[in-house]
């Protein structure tokens, strides 16, 4: 299965801890399953910077395939942020809007969510909703994905190297498919979310010394 | 009667800008050329180029067959006369009325404002020492008349003052060229051996008459000029209107607590006027007068030049949640403060203004909310992760453009060397990957904005005053100018990396270093991390982040990146960056900086800079 070929809704929430890059990964492996053009808006308030950083215009360039030009704002706190996802979703001109909050701040409650899902849906601007360190509130998010990193494949040409970034991809609340678990994988080829069910047992040749995703889950 | 002043602009031989902008020393024989009817002829000349031989009015060529090691650099006319002109807007500090006189002067007609600044000599000295500030060498006179202030101004004695009693006989001890009369007239005026305009004043008029003024069509005639410079026929100025002010007041007849019912008029009428002269603002700030003398202000500033008084209002509106409105407010205006010419644009066909100006709209809200705090990063020509990217405050960014291959792609291992403030005039997206190579100094991408005005040279002549004048008002006024690098940047293609077989790579000749992989997120400051790893410079095993214990499954390394040696200081250590896996799956980008025995320190520290997905 593969994400990009059914449509997305306006809003996506990510759940993902903030020490881990998957969710920013799987956010952007999805960017382009619109076919829009134009800039993205990435807003993050103070706590999701001071924990996870600013995005990387180099690393987002080499997983979108092309420069997109970014727009970024730090807002200081999650109230500011809310807005200025909200003023981004008015404007049409953009291809996205990545909204990072930190925690579960009040602001951030039901009514906000049905705010931005409204403006989202009025522009066709998708929003992606990534929420860092956060336990899962009330949400009118069709899609709710909670994303953690997985051992990567083996790299081609280093066996002692990380190889393509795997992420386990856990879909527990949606309004549009079956909730489910998965191992998910950016093609960059052709740019698209793979989606593939985890495995039960390593990968075949492996040793003792390389745990399977089910003993990796475990250890966190 | 009227008090005509008139001033000489003539360079300043050694003023600071001209060695920035020419890099050549003072003492370099300079002349500038401007186009003749046979070839270049020499429109100015500097000191050292006098010296040389070289005079104004003469050929280029002939020149350099007296002076081969002259200099010489094209003038730049129609730049010159835009400079002078706001030269005299300028002028009107001291009165209200000035205009421009000839290619080299300015008049100003001081009737009623020399008192102003304490009496006509003072009034000279002052306009003197700030023309001097401003780097103009001028020389001043006044007289009651613009002949006869042109003329003493020219060939009189430093800021002379001429009166009326004494003017005749102060105006026939000069030569005849201070008549403003035209070579032909000149040369005339030699072969008939008057040389002093004493000694047209003798002549009979009726036979200056007949012989100057046969065509009757001249204007220029010496008995018109001399009647012009005694004030017998009378010579008006005509001073050019004040550049347009985009303002607007209103008066209420009594006090308001709140104003922003007058609002939405004050806007509509501010564009309106904007509408007709063809501009649009980048810069508005309203001032609400209170009744008791204190006034509000508020400013804001646009991405992109906009007439649109509904956004314009909405940019200030949230401002007035802590306004103090004490007793009232009995005065408001509104003023374009800086603004740019803005075309027409037809709305597309569903009524919606184009993908820019709803990006540009966006821009300004956000801005007049958060501030400083929206900004989009732009590719930098660094190896460091941290430097390789800009950031800078938002404006109307560009569309995508298609990028060829992964940014990392044609990354060599050698820094970059360069001069880096040439590369961050680069503007917009216009940042090619990577390698570039030394940049020359003072070299300009072609894209670059704003009026460059040519290299100068110190030298002699009208020609410098007026560089003067372009290169401090262009700074100060010139909205495109300033804009600069705010204004919408323009995007270049991004350039295909073609020297993934560089010479003198890996063997000779082989493969540059393959290209590799920079993380999604970047920390804002990188963090130091507890290190378990094998000395002297082996890879990490595990490492302790935010007081979490992290087994490393998995690393890729190491990827050195030297610190750059032009900007750091030599106590700067070198980086060894590692792509590592935790044991949960995690990747990661940590760096050692330094070496063990680098001579820079004690034992390498660790940290971490980066997640990958």
């Amino acid at each position: 299965m593969t994400a990009s070929s059914s449509r997305l809704p306006p809003v996506t929430e990510v759940l993902a801890s903030s020490q881990d890059g998957a969710a920013t990964g799987f956010v952007l492996a999805q960017l382009d399953a619109m076919g829009r053009e134009g800039p993205i808006l990435w807003v993050q308030d103070r706590l999701s910077m001071q924990e996870g950083g600013l995005p990387c215009l180099q690393g987002v360039a080499e997983v979108l395939g092309r420069q997109v030009p970014l727009l970024h704002v730090a807002a200081k706190d999650a109230a500011q942020a809310l807005w200025a996802m909200e003023e981004g979703l008015e404007c049409a001109a953009l291809s996205a809007v990545i909204g990072e909050v930190w925690g579960a701040p009040r602001a951030l409650d039901f009514t906000a969510t049905k705010r931005l899902s409204l403006r989202a849906a009025r522009s066709g601007v998708p929003l992606w909703l990534l929420r860092t360190d956060a336990a899962p509130g009330l949400s009118v998010a069709p899609d709710r994905w909670r994303l953690a990193s997985a051992p990567s494949a083996a790299h081609p040409l280093d066996a002692e190297a990380p190889g393509r970034a795997f992420w386990r991809a856990e879909l527990f609340r949606s309004r549009r498919a079956r909730p489910g678990a998965w191992v998910a994988c950016h093609d960059r080829a052709a740019h698209c979310l793979d989606l593939a069910a985890p495995l039960r047992d390593g990968p075949v040749g492996e040793g003792a010394d390389r745990p399977g995703p089910d003993r990796a889950l475990g250890g966190g | 009667m009227a008090r005509w002043e008139r001033g000489r602009t003539a360079p300043a031989p050694t003023a600071p800008w001209e060695e920035a902008e020419s890099g050549l020393d003072a003492d370099a024989p300079v002349v500038l050329a401007a186009e003749g009817r046979h070839g270049p002829v020499i429109h100015a000349v500097s000191e050292a180029a006098a010296r040389a031989g070289a005079s104004v009015g003469a050929r280029v060529v002939d020149a350099r067959a007296i002076a081969p090691e002259l200099v010489v650099q094209p003038a730049d006319l129609p730049g010159d006369a835009a400079a002078l002109t706001r030269l005299a807007h300028w002028a009107r500090r001291w009165c209200p009325w000035s205009a421009t006189d000839g290619a080299d002067g300015l008049v100003l007609d001081t009737t009623g404002a020399a008192h102003l600044w304490g009496g006509e000599a003072a009034m000279l000295a002052d306009m003197e020492a700030r023309l001097a500030a401003l780097g103009q060498a001028a020389r001043l006179a006044a007289a009651h008349t613009h002949g006869a202030a042109w003329a003493l101004a020219r060939h009189g004695d430093p800021r002379e003052i001429g009166t009326s009693d004494a003017l005749r006989a102060r105006l026939a001890m000069l030569p005849v060229a201070a008549l403003r009369l035209d070579g032909q007239t000149r040369l005339t005026l030699r072969r008939l051996g008057l040389k002093r305009v004493g000694d047209l004043m003798a002549l009979p008029r009726a036979a200056l008459d007949r012989r100057f003024g046969r065509d009757g069509t001249a204007l220029a005639t010496p008995l018109r000029r001399l009647d012009q410079a005694l004030g017998h026929l009378p010579e008006p100025v005509v001073s050019p209107p004040p550049p347009h002010r985009f303002r607007t007041v209103q008066r209420l007849p009594e006090p308001v607590m709140d104003p922003q019912p007058w609002l939405a008029g004050l806007f509509q009428t501010l564009c309106a006027d904007l509408v007709r002269q063809g501009h649009g603002a980048r810069e508005i700030r309203l001032e609400l007068y209170r009744i008791d003398g204190q006034a509000s202000l508020f400013q804001a500033v646009t991405a992109r030049a906009t007439r649109d008084a509904g956004h314009l209002h909405r940019l200030l509106e949230r401002r007035f949640e802590s306004l103090d409105a004490g007793f009232g407010f009995d005065t408001l205006a509104l003023e374009a403060t800086r603004t740019e010419a803005q075309t027409g644009a037809q709305a597309a066909l569903d009524g919606s203004d184009g993908a820019e100006v709803a990006l540009a709209t966006l821009i300004d809200r956000l801005t007049g909310r958060v501030g400083a705090a929206v900004r989009s990063p732009d590719p930098r020509a660094s190896h460091l992760p941290e430097r390789a990217e800009r950031w800078s405050p938002a404006r109307a960014v560009p569309v995508a453009r298609p990028f060829s291959g992964p940014a990392a792609e044609g990354r060599g291992s050698v820094p970059v060397a360069g001069d880096d403030a040439s590369r961050r005039r680069q503007p917009g997206f216009a940042a090619p990957p990577l390698p570039v190579g030394p940049v020359p100094a003072g070299s300009r991408p072609p894209d670059a904005r704003g009026p460059h005005p040519a290299p100068r040279a110190p030298a002699e002549g009208p020609r410098l005053a007026v560089v003067a004048a372009a290169g401090k008002d262009s700074a100060r006024r010139d909205p495109s100018s300033a804009a600069g690098a705010g204004g919408p940047g323009r995007a270049r293609p991004m350039q295909a990396p073609s020297d993934r077989l560089a010479p003198g790579g890996l063997g000779g000749g082989g493969l540059v270093a393959p290209a590799r992989a920079r993380p999604l997120r970047l920390l804002r400051a990188p963090e130091r991390i507890e290190v378990l790893y094998a000395v002297p410079e082996g890879p990490p095993i595990r490492f302790r982040w935010r007081r979490r214990p992290f087994l490393i499954r998995r690393h890729q390394g190491p990827e050195r990146i030297s610190p750059e040696w032009w900007q750091a200081p030599a106590t700067a250590r070198l980086r060894d960056y590692y792509k590592v896996e935790v044991a949960d799956g995690a990747r990661y980008w940590l760096f050692r900086e330094g070496v063990a025995g680098d001579g820079r320190g004690g034992a390498p520290d660790w940290f971490l800079h980066g997640l990958f997905a």
